[in-house]
């Protein structure tokens, strides 16, 4: 498939940080990739510079196969930034038509999606309430309708669900399932990693402004894990102790955790396990959860970025 | 081109759908009459608070009566056989509400003379006795020197000099004092408006930044269009309000006499009028009105246009760079507000001393200089202004609102999108100086 986006060597540095260092990844269209990182990391930066509000120091970014011209590609970029804003006195409806007209859209296009969209997020009665009428939840909702209303090819939100509840996360979810099948791509940034397990196809972890990975959910799961297994029995066996195919370093109830040594395969636990008369019923291998990968590979790094004094010619 | 059309309609929209803008816009020009109307009314029937007054005049300076004078509803009465101790205590109870003495005294004093009262005597009262007993005591001395008071009359001169100013086009007849009004005037206006459309436009900024929704913005738009799209949108709010402001107060002029017919009937009595002109001084009405004619009209709404707009648009967008910078607290852009006032009243104190002496060093200088020059201009064009001075001036208006919004947009660009920061002058000057 075609990359809408590839990102080469891309650096911001400011007076007192290398927000972003020497960061390069490729997104595939219509996949919903995901950028994550701790507080700080530099992402924030990196996808302003992506919509063209900040010029990156180096570094090159190509939009859908040509060079970016924040100018004219803006149009078909709908950005969702983390910090939430919209005008606090102004109508509703007047917003959106607002934010849908500065995208470029002609007004009978702008009314005739807003309507569109009021009814399918259930919001055609807030057209003339203003914003400070509405709930947190509620303006957050607005929010993502009016940075999808332009339909752009390229959709980023950062941290999407803060402050919505199950129901209307689940909604806004729904929506960027169809948003991605319907051909745009979703860049999702986000810290909150059991969302990114279930929403992303690709993710990149950025950390003090350097990527530390890049790949498929899948394949950095498996990157990761440790071999370990869980064997459910039938009757608690008291007789199971580490040995040359395995190590046990768990148990729950009538449950074994069990960690392979190196050069065997689970095949080689289940005839082990057989063998000696155990009855089996379940048998699955645990996958670390990117929570766990993102703890590990961010822990010992300090938390917070010292500031530093840069050379401004850099 | 076209996005900046959206925002100026928006900012515009925005602030002239908003009550509070009806209720300053017909508020406004409604205080403004109302008070004209009030001082016409009160000059008209003069001092309205009748006083009864008892008159002990030892010196028998008034012979026994009084002349009242027009719209003088005060009654005097002369006591007799009664000392100012005897009667002090008295006069309240006896209906008075001031008590006048007037001691004997020799023609070459000064009599010492006293009223006395239950509260402080209005001003008009105090000075209305004091013209008639130095009207009185005048006559007095003018009798014992032998001079016939009435050829004293025909002697006494008040003069008033005719300014005549010789520009080329033949002799024009001037009025100092009504020029010196008129350039305070335009002064005092254009100095409030740069102040109050300024400050709307670092508002407006400030609030864009604190609801964050500067970001999403320019993820559409570019920070300078949004920056010129909100200081045009204001400018046109102010324009549009002076508009009717004027509409207003043309219609008020003519409604109200028509609410009011009384104190109206009077003004445009010419009878009454002319009464009023000659009390006040001969034909004093007139010079001014002449005098009024005589000014440069033209000239002078041309400069106050294109000096309304240049100063605005310098100082808003000096005003939308602060609020570009000030976090949410209100304390610190106070503190930063505070470099962009200072010219400003700079301004405003060498426009007053422009009046008085408009071809001094100072004031060419602050009419030329471009931070202070809308307001020092409007200070000295009524008087009449080297045509080279005034181009140079416009010039360097022009160019400066051209520089200053360069580089407030480079402060505002990086400035709108920092939140919780407190930005240092000296990080203001390196977003100046980055290339990018």
């Amino acid at each position: 498939m075609q990359n809408i986006l590839e990102v080469h060597q891309l650096k911001k540095y400011f007076s007192t940080q290398k927000a972003v260092d020497d960061v390069s990844f490729n997104i595939e269209q219509g996949s919903i990739f995901g950028m994550l990182g701790p507080n700080g990391a530099g992402k924030t930066t990196l996808l302003r510079m992506i919509t063209g509000i900040f010029f990156p120091d180096n570094g090159s970014i190509i939009f859908e196969g040509k060079k970016f011209d924040a100018i004219n590609d803006i149009i078909r970029i709908g950005y969702m930034p983390e910090e939430r804003g919209l005008y606090k006195k102004m109508k509703i409806g007047e917003q959106a038509l607002y934010l849908a007209r500065l995208k470029g859209l002609s007004k009978a296009e702008a009314m005739e999606k807003i309507r569109f969209w009021f009814q399918r997020m259930e919001m055609e009665s807030w057209w003339n309430k203003k914003v400070q009428d509405l709930s947190k939840g509620m303006s957050q909702k607005l929010q993502f309708v009016t940075t999808v209303l332009h339909e752009p090819k390229l959709i980023i939100l950062d941290e999407p669900f803060s402050g919505l509840d199950p129901v209307n996360a689940n909604l806004i979810k729904d929506e960027i399932f169809r948003l991605a099948k319907n051909g745009s791509t979703i860049i999702f940034s986000t810290h909150r990693m059991e969302q990114v397990e279930e929403i992303c196809d690709h993710i990149i972890l950025i950390n003090k402004g350097h990527k530390i990975l890049d790949g498929s959910v899948k394949n950095v799961k498996q990157e990761f894990k440790e071999n370990l297994f869980q064997v459910g029995f039938e009757k608690r066996p008291s007789t199971i102790s580490s040995n040359t195919v395995f190590e046990v370093t768990g148990e729950k109830a009538e449950r074994l955790i069990l960690k392979i040594h190196e050069g065997y395969k689970p095949h080689d636990v289940l005839q082990y396990l057989l063998a000696q008369g155990h009855e089996i019923i379940s048998f699955n291998e645990i996958l670390p959860s990117l929570n766990d990968i993102f703890i590990r590979l961010v822990e010992g790094t300090p938390l917070a970025r010292a500031f530093q004094t840069i050379n401004a010619s850099v | 081109m076209n996005k900046i059309r959206l925002i100026i309609e928006r900012e515009y929209m925005t602030r002239v759908k908003r009550k509070s803008f009806l209720l300053t816009t017909l508020l406004v020009p409604l205080v403004i009459v109302g008070f004209y109307a009030i001082i016409i009314a009160v000059s008209i029937s003069g001092e309205s608070n009748t006083q009864r007054i008892a008159i002990l005049d030892e010196a028998n300076l008034f012979n026994g009566k009084i002349e009242s004078e027009r719209n003088d509803k005060s009654t005097y009465t002369f006591i007799h056989n009664e000392t100012e101790e005897s009667f002090k205590p008295r006069y309240k109870n006896e209906g008075y509400s001031l008590f006048l003495y007037i001691p004997e005294f020799n023609n070459d004093d000064l009599p010492h003379i006293k009223l006395h009262s239950q509260a402080a005597v209005n001003l008009f009262v105090k000075s209305a006795l004091e013209r008639k007993i130095n009207v009185a005591i005048e006559r007095k001395r003018l009798i014992a020197a032998n001079i016939d008071p009435e050829i004293y009359k025909n002697i006494k001169a008040d003069i008033e000099i005719e300014n005549a100013i010789d520009s080329g086009k033949g002799e024009k007849k001037s009025i100092a004092g009504v020029a010196y009004a008129v350039s305070f005037i335009a002064g005092i206006l254009i100095y409030m408006i740069l102040l109050i459309y300024g400050t709307m436009v670092m508002r407006g900024v400030m609030e864009e930044k604190t609801n964050r929704i500067a970001e999403v913005i320019v993820s559409s738009a570019k920070p300078f269009q949004l920056m010129l799209g909100k200081i045009i949108g204001i400018g046109a709010v102010g324009l549009t309000q002076f508009a009717i402001w004027i509409v207003v107060m043309g219609l008020l002029q003519l409604i109200i006499p028509l609410l009011f017919p009384g104190v109206f009937s009077q003004l445009s009595d010419p009878a009454i009028t002319a009464a009023a002109a000659q009390r006040v001084n001969s034909g004093k009405l007139v010079m001014i009105l002449e005098g009024l004619r005589s000014l440069p009209i033209g000239l002078i709404v041309f400069c106050f246009i294109f000096y309304f707009l240049g100063g605005y648009l310098l100082y808003a967008a000096l005003f939308a760079a602060i609020g570009s910078v000030v976090s949410e607290d209100q304390q610190e852009a106070q503190q930063l507000v505070f470099p962009v006032m200072m010219p400003l009243i700079l301004g405003f104190v060498i426009m007053t001393k422009a009046i008085n002496d408009p071809d001094s060093g100072i004031a060419v200088f602050g009419s030329l200089f471009p931070l202070t020059s809308p307001i020092v201009m409007m200070g000295r064009v009524t008087y009449g202004v080297p045509w080279w001075q005034l181009g140079l001036s416009m010039l360097l208006l022009v160019l400066s609102f051209l520089f200053f919004t360069w580089i407030t947009a480079k402060i505002y660009r990086t400035g709108i999108l920092l939140y919780g920061k407190k930005v240092t002058w000296r990080e203001m000057w390196r977003w100046l100086v980055r290339k990018g």
